[in-house]
């Protein structure tokens, strides 16, 4: 990459694979069970994400030498909370069946745990410039996850894929469904997430084995 | 040299080789090994895994062939009627017509069951470098008896493959597994395909082939037609025979108890387990009995039909005494303390006859109830432990208060 430094471009892309906030980590699970039954949802809950994290990260930054060490977490709170509302303002205002079936977990990206652990881990600590990478970086690791396990959820689950019907018509028996095949309504449930997750665990943590930890 | 001979050296050749583990389950399962132990005294039990697996077995074979007969007395009789008068040995269900038509259903399931389960087993001795145990063999012979005779073979072999290595392997494999992994195969099937897994098209064999055509046949089990408030038309000894629809093994308590019989003869099974659970559903089928009794629920409430079952009748319908018999006393996912077991079996009857009744979207609670408590069984042997433990430090100090007294 010309335009980041090594380090910098280690910013973005360890958060990707080797230390990755959801498989790695084991932060913000709650929405991945969440709202990862239609990859669309996932993908709109990766792009708050980013924004939020991004900008929050940006904001905690510039303001990191006037913050109170007593009260920060309140201040990191406050951040969040603005940011959060303008997202969800924006999708009521231009997606608004999504942001229905996003509900109440737009609103809780306040307490998703990656947010506060990137402002108190990497912002508090660096540069603005440092902290947007820090923030990007993080948001999509923690995007693709949502976005592999939407993938697989939505496609398994419902036989679609972003609303398509990718595997044919399941009413109409047309498709893969004329050789009788089925939608596994198990994707559908929370479990199914918690499983397709541990998988993707399990997958990266055989390729990698450093990244197993010592009981 | 001989050819059994020839067979031991091939596995001294193949040290180290991947193929190996593959070449001796197959070697091991055909001929003894001629491996012995070199160092230190040993006592040899007989009863080593395979043949423990082979005694839970030997009680299955004649429910699986009652089953066979069944599915297709079950066709027949969706078609003709239900015949008037049977006893054990009547000729209208112990005919060849009817054992035509369910081998030829059921020995598909068996055989997809056995090979990719055995596949999966294979590939995980394989690329992990250890034997392949012999523990698929006994979830493989239950998987077939505990499904809908209609089950397609697809959905079998996805359910298999999820079960089996979610269920299995991802804990170290045969002995390590949290749940029964015959029940997660269940349930995954159930939660996955819920329409093929029930309702009144899947009991009876091909009844969903004949689905929206002038033949259509049906048939609903007895617990899903309590649950929508349908009057019995089978008489008690129907039920105890077996000679109603359900899944394919589940149906004869008659061949169930044998079976139990078996099992506790050659110790394979535990009768603490057996007995508790019976009481357990005894127990939750008397309360909802006297709830009916002191008039607290009307006729008008959907629960009415299946607290008003009597409590004996919930021990030979439904599932409850196939569950019991030989997957609660599974020994790897049961309690292992004796104290345990009798609260283990008294929970899973409790909860089993609790989910059947309140639950009718869930009509087969035995299952639900075996896995809910296999979860549970290493807490509650935590606890019978520390009881134990806490007891005798009791009896210690005041040995030792009496020593201090009087010595």
């Amino acid at each position: 990459m010309g335009l980041l430094s090594k380090k910098d471009a280690k910013l973005i892309t360890d958060p990707l694979a080797d230390n990755n906030p959801i498989t790695i980590q084991v932060l913000g699970i709650c929405s991945a069970l969440a709202i990862t039954a239609e990859l669309k949802a996932s993908i709109v809950m990766s792009l708050a994400v980013l924004f939020v994290l991004a900008m929050g990260n940006v904001v905690i930054s510039l303001m990191r030498n006037i913050i109170p060490p007593k009260i920060r977490i309140i201040v990191q709170l406050i951040v969040v909370a603005a940011l959060v509302i303008i997202v969800d303002l924006v999708l009521k205002a231009y997606a608004y069946e999504l942001s229905k079936t996003l509900s109440v977990f737009v609103g809780l990206i306040i307490t998703n745990c990656i947010i506060m652990g990137r402002f108190e881990a990497f912002a508090l600590a660096n540069g603005p410039w440092r902290s947007f990478l820090d923030g990007i970086g993080n948001a999509l690791g923690y995007g693709i996850i949502l976005i592999i396990v939407g993938f697989f959820r939505e496609l398994l689950g419902s036989g679609t894929l972003l609303g398509f019907k990718v595997l044919g018509d399941s009413i109409e028996k047309t498709g893969v469904y004329a050789y009788g095949y089925e939608n596994n309504g198990f994707m559908l449930l929370a479990p199914m997430a918690l499983i397709t997750l541990g998988i993707i665990i399990w997958v990266q943590r055989s390729r990698n084995e450093a990244l197993i930890e010592d009981n | 040299m001989g050819l059994k001979e020839k067979l031991h050296n091939i596995k001294e050749k193949g040290k180290g080789k991947k193929w190996l583990s593959a070449y001796s389950a197959f070697h091991t399962f055909v001929y003894t090994p001629n491996e012995t132990t070199h160092s230190g005294g040993h006592i040899r039990g007989a009863d080593d895994l395979k043949r423990t697996m082979t005694n839970v077995i030997i009680p299955l074979i004649p429910i699986l062939i009652f089953g066979m007969f069944n599915a297709g007395f079950q066709h027949n009789a969706a078609i003709n009627g239900f015949p008037e008068g049977m006893s054990f040995f009547s000729g209208n269900f112990w005919n060849l017509d009817n054992l035509y038509i369910g081998a030829v259903k059921l020995i598909p399931l068996i055989l997809v069951s056995y090979v990719v389960g055995l596949g999966i087993e294979v590939f995980f001795a394989t690329i992990n470098k250890h034997e392949v145990e012999e523990g698929y063999f006994v979830t493989g012979m239950l998987v077939p008896l505990i499904i809908p005779i209609d089950t397609p073979l697809w959905m079998l072999a996805v359910a298999i493959v999820f079960g089996v290595v979610i269920g299995k392997e991802v804990f170290g494999g045969t002995g390590m597994n949290i749940l029964n992994p015959a029940l997660t195969i269940r349930a995954f099937l159930f939660f996955a395909y819920p329409t093929w897994m029930s309702g009144d098209k899947v009991w009876v064999a091909g009844a969903n082939a004949l689905k929206g055509t002038p033949d259509a046949i049906s048939g609903e089990t007895i617990l899903g037609g309590l649950a929508q408030g349908k009057d019995l038309v089978y008489s008690t000894w129907d039920m105890f025979y077996g000679f109603i629809p359900g899944s394919v093994g589940e149906t004869s308590t008659l061949l169930i108890l044998l079976g139990a019989f078996y099992l506790l003869f050659t110790k394979i099974a535990s009768w603490r387990i057996m007995l508790s659970s019976a009481i357990g559903a005894i127990v939750m089928g008397l309360i909802f009995n006297g709830v009916v009794n002191a008039g607290w629920i009307t006729e008008g409430s959907k629960f009415y039909d299946l607290m008003n079952t009597p409590y004996w009748e919930h021990l030979i319908i439904g599932g409850f005494a196939f569950g019991v018999v030989f997957m609660a006393t599974d020994p790897v996912t049961a309690s292992q303390t004796n104290r345990g077991k009798w609260i283990y079996g008294f929970l899973i009857g409790f909860i089993s006859i609790m989910i059947r009744v309140f639950n009718p979207a869930y009509p087969e609670g035995v299952m639900l109830a075996i896995l809910l408590m296999n979860v549970f069984s290493p807490t509650i042997d935590h606890y019978v432990i520390q009881g134990n433990i806490k007891r005798r430090l009791k009896r210690l100090k005041v040995q030792k208060i009496t020593i201090k007294n009087y010595g």
